[in-house]
């Protein structure tokens, strides 16, 4: 077989991801047309619930606000030629940081405990990213397999604490009693109809911009800064990054790090701004979520943001689903999910030959064709 | 009949191999292009050609590693079709590959039963194999234990395990792919010697090469590639080592730069005693002594893999120094001095590194990314806590400009330029640092005609600012042409270093065998 | 004495219990990893067994056909990890993972499709189910003492399931030291070239590699659901997979050390479920959540260095191909 051309940059960056996307929803369709139903109405609904009906948007913000998260604590890492499958475990210790540092501010007002308790979620998150880091860079331990065992010591971590050190007082279920009102962040639908806007009352709330101003300093991180630049030499070419003079195990530690803080921060959208409590599993699988993000957003805050409103728009959606069928419910979800990881990331360049002498093949009869 | 290739018809024994109008692209590549080729039973035949000439492809063909897109192949007279290796290796065709296919963790045994195992269970295989092994190595001297692990032996050991994997079907045709590469002179006298025994039993040798030693010292007929093509075929009595090099390169070698005499200032960069020993306890430097003038080029010549790559690498900060000091500007550095990259680049060294895939560029990053590689703290990112974007693309516009990159777009990827122009890329941005310093790595390798002499000129015009520039090479040529004084490593030591102006190929070429030669200075 | 000796024996029959569908999972991991590809879909495959076997038990009443089918499902998810990693090379990682989240769906979607019952396949009678096997001679040697309780506990009255787990451990001993597919797949995940140059398809090796792994790891699926259990519930794999996967790298990817690894983690989880709500033994105050992260926090000591090195295949994760 002989090698095919290379794709033009338009192919490369919209046509390829968006056929690799169709793939994913075409076999998702099909599954749901064996069940029995019409997969065209089962699209109606999501989209209907995501979208549509009162407060849909919200849940779906909600939702994406979460994802981004979780994304870029995946993108981080990939850029730095890692991968990170540890979002979970990193975005659990998070909620742990962000729920120690709220109760240790309980004390204070909450410009110092709000920040503080964000920090905690932060610094917890990171540690949870560095110590895989560093036994990448110092101890050569595989970042995969050492993020997969983090994620399972986490959710221990998480069972002990709320089985006893922080479960709240005087109940049996697994969860930390209310964090104190001043480290809660506060609702959107509140913060409008401050500013006159009547919405129907979601979770949606204000680490939503807390994930836009992520996103933004992704950008400015990965492109803009000199670390940035040491993180993507790095991750493109360790040996060049080593002749160039840039430390490379000190920029996986760093770059493991950013992307466990940009994980923790996921307690604040679901810890402060949400639950306002500390509950088992509450990072809801948004961690592998956040690889199927990341993939299909090309590591970049655009993309990541697009894809995360896809999949919040699919949670929102799923959980419609549960309401209008009785066949299909909101694991439809976990599917298109992992259909889109598999076509997006695995089989990412599946459809790259047969596209690129389909175009070439255009090309040359353009040509022809004028002469 | 040199140079005239006999047909399949008047002799009496068929060709033991025979090749007709071979053709093979890798994309917009074409890396083989009509070739033809005949080689005799019981013979050594050698193919010679510059690195990327296409005798790696070619050989792949034959093996069936590769498919080609055009052409036949016929073995003992008799048309085959090649698709994989199992074909190949049942049409009694063995290869030797440059990079060894052995199993580091596997004995001697198993490598060799590798793919012929004679059943499902390996108990059935396995004395026959044993057999087989110590029938081999009696017949064609190839001595080996076959309960060795792969990963103890040496090199030339385990190059006699793959002559042994290759022979062990009956081959009659059996290819060596640069063989001698990483063997020591007395490993690569040994496996001769066994090429020869192996003519003496009937068994035709393909030996690919770039070294015309080899191929005066043990050929009987040679065949030429040049650029994907064959520029010749001759009987190896009747040629000369002048008409062959003449034939790899195409024309008579027009290596004559324009060049001053130079004009040495004060020593600005000197070793003294410098080794290295490799993680794994392997003593790859020792004892090497130098020292480079401000306004002058040494340059180091020796064979392939004789410690050319791990001196730079030490020189430039990349792997640590474990013996002797070296002195960059009047700042020594010792074994015990912690070091690295970004130290050595502070104290004014530029380096152009050997493999500027590997090291030289990132390709995916763009034009200008790849202009401050190394530099990316420096004043050329600007100075504000986010990297100034305008002054990184003026900078690397009016560089790409100077060295004449094209085209000039500082935004493309590294990856879309071509061999010449990215070398270029790498050239500008460690000259326009203004180095006082410059260690250069084989600078036009990969490289266009016109690419080398740019290239050549603008080191020259370097050495004339006052720079001291230290050339590694496999190119003797480009070396005597452009060094002022030539130092020569074998098996990691300094043999001796010479004025180029009384250098010759032949006192060369016995120096980078390891012989000391009068008049050189260690 | 007699105490403690009849809670060693409850806890070593419930290692052998909770072990087998590691130890089924590990050996898939080892024929997978061996040939060079990344198997973090053990959990994914064992999971679709799991469901396919219920599914198929509730359906046809058969406990083999639902044995059979479940090793269908698992070399079917073998397939697509094949299908991604070989044929398109693609990263391992990255397709072990959309394995995974697939099987996790998909279980329950169809699972609410066939039964509406929320995930869960029907309750199986004990007819359509493994069930356990009792030995004869078990009542004879009653009296004797030890030798009678321990034949009794701990080797006999397993399912048949167990017991093929115990025998796939050396099985696949044999198959991956003594045959020629054994060789080629050590070969071929340490140097993919070498088993290329000798005329053997890397690619089908590794394809019958992956198939072998998925046979396996369908019938540890069978074993959560119509042997060990009596239906199917979302996410019953549990990370068993993943601990698997730790076991292996345990043992440095090979069987029989592998299947020792199964066998502590085994014994960890057994002995803090015993250690639940009882006052019998030392360290009764480590709470139970972080002993059961105990095969994870080794793993992660072993990868370290800090116990041992672990050498694994040096192509491992590598796309082979011109």
């Amino acid at each position: 077989m002989s090698t095919p051309p290379p794709l033009p940059r338009w192919a490369d960056l919209v046509l390829l991801p968006f056929l690799n996307l169709c793939a994913a929803f075409l076999i998702c369709g099909l599954i749901v047309y064996a069940i029995g139903e019409n997969p065209f109405e089962a699209m109606g609904v999501m989209v209907r619930g995501a979208f549509i009906y009162q407060g849909g948007l919200g849940y779906t913000l909600y939702y994406t606000t979460s994802i981004i998260f979780t994304g870029l604590a995946v993108a981080v890492a990939f850029h730095a030629g890692m991968f990170n499958i540890g979002g979970e475990g990193q975005a659990t210790f998070g909620g742990i940081g962000a729920a120690l540092a709220a109760f240790g501010c309980a004390w204070a007002p909450g410009i110092i405990a709000l920040p503080m308790a964000i920090l905690g979620a932060v610094l917890a998150g990171a540690l949870w990213g560095v110590i895989p880091g560093y036994l990448q860079a110092k101890r050569g331990s595989h970042i995969v397999i050492t993020t997969i065992m983090f994620n399972f010591i986490a959710a221990s971590v998480l069972v002990w604490l709320l089985a006893g050190p922080l479960i709240q007082p005087g109940q049996s279920s697994p969860q930390t009693a209310p964090l104190p009102d001043q480290t809660w962040l506060p609702g959107m639908s509140d913060m409008l109809a401050r500013a006159g806007v009547e919405t129907a009352h979601t979770p949606l709330n204000g680490s939503f911009f807390i994930a836009l101003a992520a996103l933004g300093l992704f950008w400015a991180l990965i492109w803009r800064t000199r670390l940035g630049y040491e993180i993507r030499a790095v991750g493109q070419n360790a040996d060049a990054a080593h002749y160039a003079g840039i430390n490379g195990a000190r920029v996986i530690i760093i770059a493991m790090a950013v992307a466990g803080a940009f994980a923790g921060l996921l307690a604040t959208n679901e810890v402060l701004g949400s639950s306002h409590r500390v509950v088992n599993s509450f990072t809801a699988g948004y961690g592998f979520t956040g690889i199927a993000v990341a993939l299909m957003g090309r590591n970049h805050p655009i993309g990541i943001f697009l894809a995360a409103l896809l999949f919040g728009a699919l949670f929102q959606g799923g959980a419609e689903l549960d309401f209008e069928y009785r066949t299909i419910s909101r694991e439809m979800v976990l599917l298109i999910q992992g259909m889109i990881i598999l076509f997006s990331g695995a089989l990412a360049y599946m459809f790259n030959p047969p596209l690129a002498r389909l175009i070439a093949r255009m090309a040359a009869g353009r040509e022809h064709s004028c002469e | 009949m040199p140079g005239k290739r006999t047909g399949g018809g008047g002799d009496a024994a068929p060709l033991a191999l025979r090749l007709e109008g071979i053709s093979k692209s890798f994309g917009l590549v074409r890396a083989n292009r009509n070739i033809d080729l005949d080689v005799k039973p019981g013979s050594i035949h050698g193919i010679i050609g510059e690195n990327g000439a296409g005798k790696s492809t070619l050989m792949n063909i034959i093996y069936g590693m590769h498919r080609a897109d055009e052409g036949r192949i016929h073995v003992a007279g008799q048309p085959v079709d090649v698709r994989s290796s199992a074909d190949a290796i049942a049409c009694g065709i063995g290869m030797v590959h440059q990079h060894f296919m052995l199993v580091p963790t596997f004995s001697v045994l198993e490598n060799v039963m590798l793919g012929t195992e004679g059943g499902m269970f390996l108990r059935e295989g396995r004395q026959a194999a044993r057999r087989r092994i110590m029938e081999l190595s009696e017949r064609f001297s190839l001595a080996v234990d076959p309960d060795a692990i792969v990963g103890d032996l040496n090199v030339g050991q385990r190059q006699r395990v793959e002559i042994i994997k290759a022979l062990k079907g009956g081959a009659n045709v059996l290819i060596l792919d640069e063989p001698t590469g990483v063997l020591t002179p007395q490993e690569a006298e040994q496996l001769f010697d066994i090429i020869r025994v192996l003519r003496e039993r009937g068994v035709s040798v393909l030996l690919i090469t770039h070294k015309l030693a080899e191929i005066m010292a043990i050929t009987d007929t040679v065949s030429i590639m040049r650029q994907g093509k064959m520029a010749g075929h001759r009987e190896t009595a009747q040629t000369s080592p002048e008409e062959l090099a003449e034939l790899m390169v195409g024309r008579k070698v027009l290596l004559e730069v324009d060049r001053t005499p130079a004009n040495p200032g004060n020593v600005r960069f000197s070793a003294s005693g410098l080794g290295y020993t490799n993680p794994a306890g392997i003593v790859e430097l020792a004892d090497i002594s130098f020292e480079v003038r401000s306004g002058e080029i040494l340059g180091v010549a020796g064979v392939s893999g004789n410690g050319q790559t791990q001196l730079m690498e030490v020189l430039a900060g990349m792997r640590p120094l474990t013996a002797g000091t070296i002195s960059i500007l009047g700042t020594e550095i010792r074994a015990d001095t912690a070091t690295s990259p970004r130290r050595i680049r502070i104290l004014g060294v530029g380096h152009i590194p050997e493999d500027r895939h590997h090291h030289g560029l990132v390709l995916n990053f763009e034009a200008r990314e790849n202009m401050i590689l190394g530099f990316h703290d420096s004043a050329l990112t600007g100075t504000g806590f986010l990297m100034d974007q305008s002054a990184m693309s003026s900078n690397c516009r009016e560089r790409m400009a100077g060295f004449d990159v094209r085209p000039g777009n500082p935004r493309l990827n590294a990856r879309s330029f071509s061999g010449g122009n990215q070398q270029k890329m790498v050239i500008a941005r460690e000259f326009s640092a203004n180095p006082g310093v410059l260690l250069v790595g084989q600078p036009t390798r990969g490289v266009d005609v016109g690419a080398i002499e740019f290239i050549h000129k603008r080191l020259l015009a370097l050495r004339d600012a006052g720079c001291a520039i230290l050339l590694v090479s496999v190119e003797l040529d480009e070396i005597m042409s452009l060094a002022d004084r030539i130092m020569v490593l074998c098996a990691g030591r300094n043999v001796g270093i010479i004025d180029a102006a009384a250098a010759d190929r032949r006192t060369l070429g016995l120096m980078m065998a390891g012989q000391r030669q009068e008049g050189a200075v260690a | 004495m007699s105490d403690f000796f009849f809670q060693l024996l409850l806890i070593l029959d419930s290692t052998l219990r909770i072990a087998t569908p590691l130890m089924l999972c590990a050996m898939a991991g080892i024929f997978s990893e061996r040939s060079g590809i990344v198997d973090i879909s053990l959990e994914g495959k064992m999971l679709s067994g799991a469901f396919v076997a219920a599914t198929v038990a509730a359906l046809t009443g058969s406990a083999w056909a639902g044995l059979f089918c479940a090793m269908g499902a698992g070399v079917f998810m073998s397939l697509i990890h094949g299908f991604a990693c070989i044929t398109h090379r693609g990263d391992h990682v990255v397709s072990g993972v959309a394995i995974n989240i697939l099987a996790s769906g998909l279980t329950v979607v169809l699972g609410i499709a066939l039964f509406r019952r929320g995930g869960q396949t029907p309750h199986l009678p004990k007819e359509d189910r493994f069930t356990p096997i009792e030995w004869i001679g078990v009542s004879v040697l009653d009296p004797v003492p030890v030798v009678g309780a321990v034949y009794r506990q701990l080797i006999s009255g397993h399912n048949p399931l167990v017991y093929g787990a115990l025998i796939a451990v050396p099985v696949c001993a044999f198959i991956i030291y003594h045959t020629r597919f054994g060789l080629r797949l050590r070969a071929v995940g340490e140097v993919p070239e070498a088993v290329d140059s000798a005329g053997v398809s890397v690619a089908w090796l590794r394809y019958r590699a992956l198939i072998a792994g998925g046979l396996l790891c369908g019938i540890a699926g069978a074993y959560l659901s119509i042997a060990q259990g009596a239906h199917f519930v979302r996410e019953m794999s549990a990370g068993k997979g993943y601990i698997a996967l730790a076991a292996v790298i345990f043992g440095n990817w090979r069987p029989i050390p592998a299947f020792l690894a199964c066998l502590l983690f085994g014994f960890l989880e057994a002995w803090t479920a015993r250690l639940q709500g009882t006052t019998i033994w030392l360290l009764q105050d480590i709470p139970t959540p972080l002993v059961q992260a105990m095969p994870y926090v080794l793993t992660v000591l072993l990868l370290a260095g800090l116990i041992g090195r672990p050498r694994p295949p040096a192509a491992i994760g590598q796309p082979y191909g011109k």
